[in-house]
């Protein structure tokens, strides 16, 4: 595989003796999956991929928070910005993801009130500034990003709002890990953990999973050093027949995790069946607002017609996300399916896989 | 996206921190955060203060960050986090 800006990269000091040692120690033929669409980007920008042995492959698994929300979901989104006297408030990256009829930039290019915000706290904001209209937030995203809108679930309560809810499509972690597993075409012998997640969840939200299917699991940080640590140590477990749940990001990452994001996570939501994009329903695996918030939650509050969702025909999102297919096997790739003129989210999101390979992978 | 640039509380005022990432100052909610204190180095997601690290991890990591920036393309790392995970 050719990958661009290989030559900085072998320059790094600090890298080299981690590449040399994968290099050393690798025997077995070993398919490793990253869980986190901040360390698909950043496994591609370094050109990662490229320094490891041909018995180290990576697959980038469904870690895009974007990528992996159904296609109901992101109609019912699309639904709710159609609603008179609704400010639909949300973070950017799911303005282009095309729904079955629409997408949240073509109701804004068609007057719909929608908001990219940067943080939750601005939408709350506009709540409060905006009192004869109701604010909705489009609650898409992992355990970092949820605890952030329970946040602002507790503070409108808090502030008395009357107009401010959220539609929860969050999705958690550890139960999709459990699904990966289940499916044995992946064929997946390690994989390297999430950081941020990790840091909200501890090292310990892992353990059933771990016990369970003794796996190498190994959390990582961002910076191409700490993803190569977090390889090391995992093709040293394979080696080493002794796989362990190990922690590469001691820095930011706990056993324990954040208590207060705990809590309040377990405050304002319960965990749900819920379906992800191409994997279909996993048991326990998203979060729904319990039921003392059900007046802020817009899945209950407004009555939305949705259209017979379907997905973008033709797009492997699905199986591009549980690593069976890599998205140059799609036959769309590249061909009708690009960054300016995307068929699925995949290729929407600067975190989706479709993307970074489009992005990074020359396979001229 | 997750940022993985670490901010130093600047100043606080009502739940709300000031905070320096890298010479830039932004807000950030610091809700989820136990006892925070101007001069704490805190890993920031979508707005919020989510972890604590200790000023000499702080500045590893930013040192990891510039050697990053040495030799990867791309946007710089203290880019706003814009994506949910
Ligand atoms: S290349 Fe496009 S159509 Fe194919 S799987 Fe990726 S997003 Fe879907």
């Amino acid at each position: 595989m050719a990958l661009k800006h290989i030559d900085e990269y072998r320059d790094a000091a600090l890298s080299r003796p981690l590449i040399d040692k994968i290099n050393r120690i690798s025997r077995t033929p070993a398919r490793l999956m990253e869980v986190c669409g901040t360390h698909t980007v950043s496994i591609f920008r370094s050109g990662i991929r490229s320094m490891l042995p041909d018995t180290v492959s990576l697959l980038s698994g469904p870690g895009c928070p974007v990528c992996v929300t159904d296609q109901k979901e992101i109609d019912a989104f699309i639904a709710l910005a159609r609603l008179d006297d609704v400010i639909v408030t949300t973070f950017g990256d799911l303005m282009r993801v095309p729904g079955t009829l629409s997408s949240l930039q073509k109701e804004k290019a068609d007057g719909g009130d929608i908001r990219i915000v940067y943080s939750t706290t601005d939408a709350v904001e506009i709540a409060r500034k905006n009192p004869e209209k109701q604010v909705v937030f489009l609650g898409v995203g992992f355990e970092t990003t949820a605890p952030t809108i329970a946040a602002s679930i507790s503070t409108a309560r808090r502030l008395g709002l009357d107009n401010y809810s959220v539609y929860s499509a969050h999705k958690l972690v550890p139960p999709a890990l459990d699904a990966l597993m289940a499916n044995p075409q992946a064929q997946i012998a390690g994989f390297i953990l999430p950081g941020h997640v990790s840091v909200v969840i501890g090292l310990d939200a892992y353990r059933p999973f771990f016990e369970t299917h003794r796996i190498p699991c190994v959390v990582a940080g961002f910076e191409p050093v700490d993803l190569l640590q977090a390889l090391a140590m995992l093709v040293e477990q394979i080696e080493g027949g002794a796989p362990a749940l190990a922690n590469a990001y001691g820095r930011a990452v706990t056993a324990e995790g954040n208590p207060i994001a705990r809590k309040l996570l377990d405050e304002i939501f319960e965990p749900a069946d819920v379906a992800w994009r191409g994997i279909g329903v996993i048991p326990q695996s998203g979060l729904k607002i319990r039921e003392a918030f059900s007046d802020m939650d817009a899945e209950k509050i407004f009555d939305i017609q949705l259209p017979e969702s379907r997905d973008p025909k033709g797009c492997a999102c699905g199986e591009v996300l549980t690593g069976t297919k890599t998205p140059p096997e799609c036959p769309l790739y590249k061909t009708i399916c690009t960054p300016i003129d995307p068929v699925g989210p995949c290729m929407v999101s600067t975190e989706g896989t479709c993307a970074a390979y489009y992005k990074y992978y020359d396979d001229r | 996206m997750c940022l993985a640039i670490p901010s130093k509380i600047v100043k606080i005022e009502t739940g709300m921190g000031t905070i320096d990432v890298d010479g830039v100052q932004r807000t950030c909610s610091l809700l989820l955060l136990d006892n925070p204190q101007v001069g704490d180095w805190v890993i920031v997601h979508a707005g919020f203060a989510l972890h604590k690290i200790d000023e000499t991890a702080a500045m590893e990591t930013l040192r990891l960050l510039k050697e990053a920036a040495a030799f990867a393309e791309g946007p710089p790392p203290d880019e706003p986090p814009h994506e949910t995970d």
